[in-house]
């Protein structure tokens, strides 16, 4: 497996960077959707952010990743409940992958050769605790995006078939990526992202000219340039860890709380995920950045990943919800 | 410097190709089964550094991954696996790559992102839209299309084995300077190359290149070849664009690269490189048609997306069950046990009989002929194609509001998952305004520039509706066409302006169009009904909504209505 691309070598797109840290601090808010042109990065942050991320702690031979013994399926029996340490997962959901593939199903292999009954998980019970990737969302066939939500939300997979009836944990964070002009999403997935950012090309040259010579620094000569950026990836992740234990004692003043509602209320955001998900990322981020309290600032930082896609879509404004987000921000939040 | 000719440039690619596959990722083949295309194939195989592995469209995940062979398993009664192409290094030779679904385009999309495969994709695609998925064509460094090619031009390839050898030997010690790294980035740019994988992949196909000519680093030449080869058929602007405003200041200047570890800032200012010697490689390879392509705007292209996918409407996965068929595992179809072991069932006894003695116990004994497979039958995805008259007697109120009616209904069909096609007749004939989408963005961009005004050219607007249905019908949608006009038809097929021929020709198209069993519509805008449109619902064998002073919710209510949801 050749080492991915540093996570901070990534130039500029610091809306997606930020995004993505945040979850990694805060699995909670549920997830980011990247949308923009291609050749921006899009994937190359999400395999980036899996190396960033710091290991977890799981039963060896566990396919859902548990951190207990006792959290261990009753049909998994791992061995021994030796704890090892792994990666934090990443899995990669195709755009054609069957739902026996995701969901998990009878595993017919030792149906046939030993007769006996057993279920062979699948891609989700590998993601839980970790990240489910989906590139090119919006092109995902309706009945895998039916199921992802459901299981988004439950956090649980249950398959019912073949005889079979299973329930794991599957509690993960969506990233999803693609491109606007291919297909819109339904409003029903776009809610189930916590946050979503827009990507596009860098415009000035001398930043494509950087982002250009760092991938061939990185293709070219790999070793010299991850030593390069090992130290700025390792100090991110001792800020997100940091920020993960620092979480809990976090203050949030009520005019933080009043400025969320009224800012959600200002935009007319469909139900109270938008507001939940706005104060949860502005914790996040106050926690990344050391602060003792939430501040306002956290929430301006955060307002527009946390709430642009909540809008409901006017379809004769042509400015899009971005900019909408921006002026109502600054109209509340002076 | 003289621009390459066509046939050099098929040899050019294909060198640098043999150099280094796995750089370049392969090459985008676009011609119709033909000599010139054997010879092109034929020399990338033999050149091929990779072993060679030959795909359809059709492939299934067992054969790219590698499964359980079910068919071995059970008759050995042991493990066994087939192994799958993708996971080690191959050069793909995708067939038929126009049809390559999204999933399939997905999946090596993401093998093209890791070391050890390349993919040779034959694009046989008759129409402009009909394409490899842009996933593919974006990642893809080089592209041929031999369909113009004269066979006059068309030569045996001559690759020099020894010098694709030595490319292959230099090819690790050779790097790119930062300046040619910075004139290739900023000729993209010129182009309107948006991507950041279009330069590096020049700057591979440019190492490539040098390597093979035995120059200890990329001439001249070198650079020249690879921004031709890899931009030419990816530029989305005329390179005259340079009296352009310069580039606008970054509007976020503390995205710019300035970080500490980034090399010695030099204020170069680069948006001064108009690079003119490798703007003008390009230019001369500029398909002719670019012109004509970039007014028609980027639809052709966004809107195909996904690449054409097949008509396999009776899937076995899922959707409405039916009964259960007998046939083979794997390719992702689910066996039906019950059905199985009712089929196994009165074969038991006998095969009991006929097992080896020395064989203990109870055992099923069930062979591949046993196995039955679920299927089911799904509905396809609708296509809504809205034939709107843009005549001068409907411009004035109608226009705005079925515009109107289409966004509306557009934005009702995010959730039912439809797509949405329009078709706007004026003036002498009618055009596609938008290719089917779902797309609200590209719906809104559309709508907002359809002009009115001029005849009513009914028929050809019926034509163009025909003719679209029977394109997405062929790509397993289920399409529906809804007419919205004041009825005055006044200009016949043929452009003149003749109110009996065009009458005539209306009635015929419509006909044709209930012959092909498509369903449609036919909503009158016009002050008063107008008889002439009912005569044209019969003949259409629609329902016809007369709408006097209709507005776009009512609109959009009767659409609802009328298509039965």
């Amino acid at each position: 497996m050749t080492q991915p691309f540093p996570f901070s070598a990534i130039v500029g797109q610091e809306d997606m960077k930020q995004a993505m840290v945040l979850t990694a601090v805060d699995p909670g808010i549920g997830g980011v959707l990247v949308f923009g042109d291609r050749g921006t990065g899009k994937s190359t942050a999400v395999r980036a952010l899996a190396a960033l991320l710091p290991p977890i702690d799981v039963v060896e031979g566990c396919p859902v990743n548990a951190a207990h013994p006792k959290d261990c399926p009753d049909w998994a029996a791992p061995n021994a409940g030796k704890i090892i340490r792994r990666p934090t997962p990443v899995i990669d959901l195709p755009l054609g992958a069957t739902e026996d593939r995701v969901v998990g199903a009878l595993d017919i292999e030792r149906a046939l050769t030993r007769g006996e009954k057993a279920f062979e998980p699948g891609l989700l019970a590998r993601a839980n605790r970790g990240y489910l990737y989906i590139d090119e969302v919006n092109l995902l066939e309706d009945h895998l995006v039916d199921l992802l939500l459901d299981v988004a939300q439950s956090g649980e997979n249950v398959v019912e078939r073949e005889g079979l009836s299973i329930r794991h944990a599957a509690r993960f964070v969506l990233v999803g990526s693609g491109n606007p002009e291919e297909g819109e999403l339904r409003p029903q997935l776009l809610d189930r992202f916590g946050l979503s950012v827009e990507v596009t090309s860098p415009r000035d040259i001398a930043t494509r000219v950087e982002v250009i010579k760092r991938r061939d620094a990185y293709e070219n000569s790999t070793e010299a340039f991850l030593k390069k950026w090992r130290a700025k990836d390792k100090a991110l992740q001792k800020a997100i860890l940091a920020a993960r234990a620092a979480l809990p004692d976090l203050k949030t003043p009520n005019t933080v709380l009043h400025d969320c509602a009224a800012l959600c209320i200002a935009l007319g955001s469909d139900g109270l995920r938008g507001e939940l998900t706005l104060l949860r990322a502005a914790r996040a981020l106050a926690a990344l950045e050391g602060a003792s309290a939430v501040g306002r600032a956290h929430l301006r930082a955060v307002a527009g990943s946390a709430l642009r896609h909540r809008l409901r879509r006017d379809p004769l404004d042509e400015a899009g919800s971005g900019t909408r987000v921006d002026r109502i921000v600054a109209e509340i939040l002076p | 410097m003289e621009p390459l000719g066509p046939w050099q440039r098929v040899e050019l690619a294909l060198l640098a190709l043999a150099v280094d596959p796995v750089g370049l990722k392969g090459l985008w083949l676009r011609a119709r089964a033909s000599p010139q295309r054997d010879l092109v194939t034929e020399a990338v195989q033999r050149f091929a550094a990779l072993p060679v592995v030959r795909a359809t469209p059709m492939i299934s995940d067992d054969a790219l991954f590698g499964g359980l062979d079910l068919g071995a398993t059970l008759s050995t009664g042991r493990l066994m696996r087939s192994s799958g192409v993708l996971g080690k290094p191959a050069l793909m030779i995708l067939a038929m790559a126009e049809r390559c679904p999204a999933g399939l385009a997905a999946r090596l999309a993401q093998s093209l992102d890791g070391p050890g495969f390349a993919l040779l994709a034959l694009d046989e695609g008759a129409e402009d839209e009909e394409t490899l998925p842009a996933t593919l064509r974006e990642r893809l460094a080089l592209f041929l299309d031999l369909d113009g090619l004269p066979w006059a031009d068309v030569r045996p390839i001559h690759l020099d084995a020894d010098a694709v050898a030595a490319g292959r030997a230099a090819l690790s010690k050779l790097r790119l300077s930062d300046d040619a790294l910075e004139r290739l980035t900023a000729t993209a740019a010129q182009l309107g190359i948006e991507s950041l994988r279009a330069p590096l992949l020049a700057a591979k196909v440019a190492l490539a290149l040098a390597a093979a000519s035995g120059h200890s680093a990329p001439e001249e030449d070198d650079l020249r070849h690879a921004a031709e080869l890899v931009f030419a058929h990816r530029a989305t602007r005329l390179p005259e664009a340079e009296t352009e405003d310069p580039p606008p200041p970054d509007p976020n200047p503390e995205d710019a690269p300035p970080e500490p570890e980034a090399e010695q800032q030099d204020p170069q200012p680069l948006d001064r490189i108009p690079d003119e010697i490798l703007l003008e490689a390009v230019r001369a390879a500029l398909p002719a048609d670019l012109l004509a392509k970039l007014a028609a705007g980027r639809a052709a292209k966004s809107a195909q997306g996904s690449g054409g996918t097949g008509a396999a409407r009776k899937g076995n996965r899922r959707g409405r069950p039916l009964p259960s068929m007998p046939g083979k595992l794997g390719a992702g179809a689910r066996i039906d046990l019950v059905a199985t072991l009712r089929a196994a069932a009165p074969w038991q006894p006998m095969r009991r009989a006929q097992r080896p003695p020395q064989t203990e116990g109870f055992r099923l004994e069930i062979r591949p002929s046993d196995i039955r497979v679920k299927r089911f039958q799904e509905t396809s995805d609708r296509v809504l194609i809205f034939a709107v008259d843009a005549s001068g007697s409907a411009a004035l109120a109608r226009l705005a509001e079925a515009k109107g009616a289409v966004e509306l209904l557009l934005a009702q069909a995010y959730a039912r998952r439809d797509h949405v096609a329009l078709v706007a007749f004026r003036g002498t004939g009618a055009e596609l305004i938008l290719p089917p989408t779902r797309s609200l963005v590209q719906t809104k961009r559309r709508l907002a520039g359809v002009p009115g005004g001029g005849g009513t050219p009914l028929a050809a607007g019926l034509l163009q509706a025909l003719e679209l249905a029977r394109k997405t019908r062929a790509k397993g949608m289920t399409p529906t066409i809804a007419l919205l006009t004041d009825g005055r038809g006044n200009i016949a097929l043929d452009g003149r302006a003749d109110r009996e021929q065009a009458a005539a020709d209306a009635q015929q198209v419509a006909a044709a169009i209930r012959a092909l069993g498509l369903p449609a519509l036919v909503i009158d805008t016009g002050n008063r009904p107008h008889p002439s449109l009912a005569d044209l619902a019969r003949s259409l064998g629609a329902p016809y909504l007369p709408l006097p002073r209709a507005d776009s919710q009512r609109l959009s209510a009767v659409l609802s209505a009328g298509l039965g949801d």
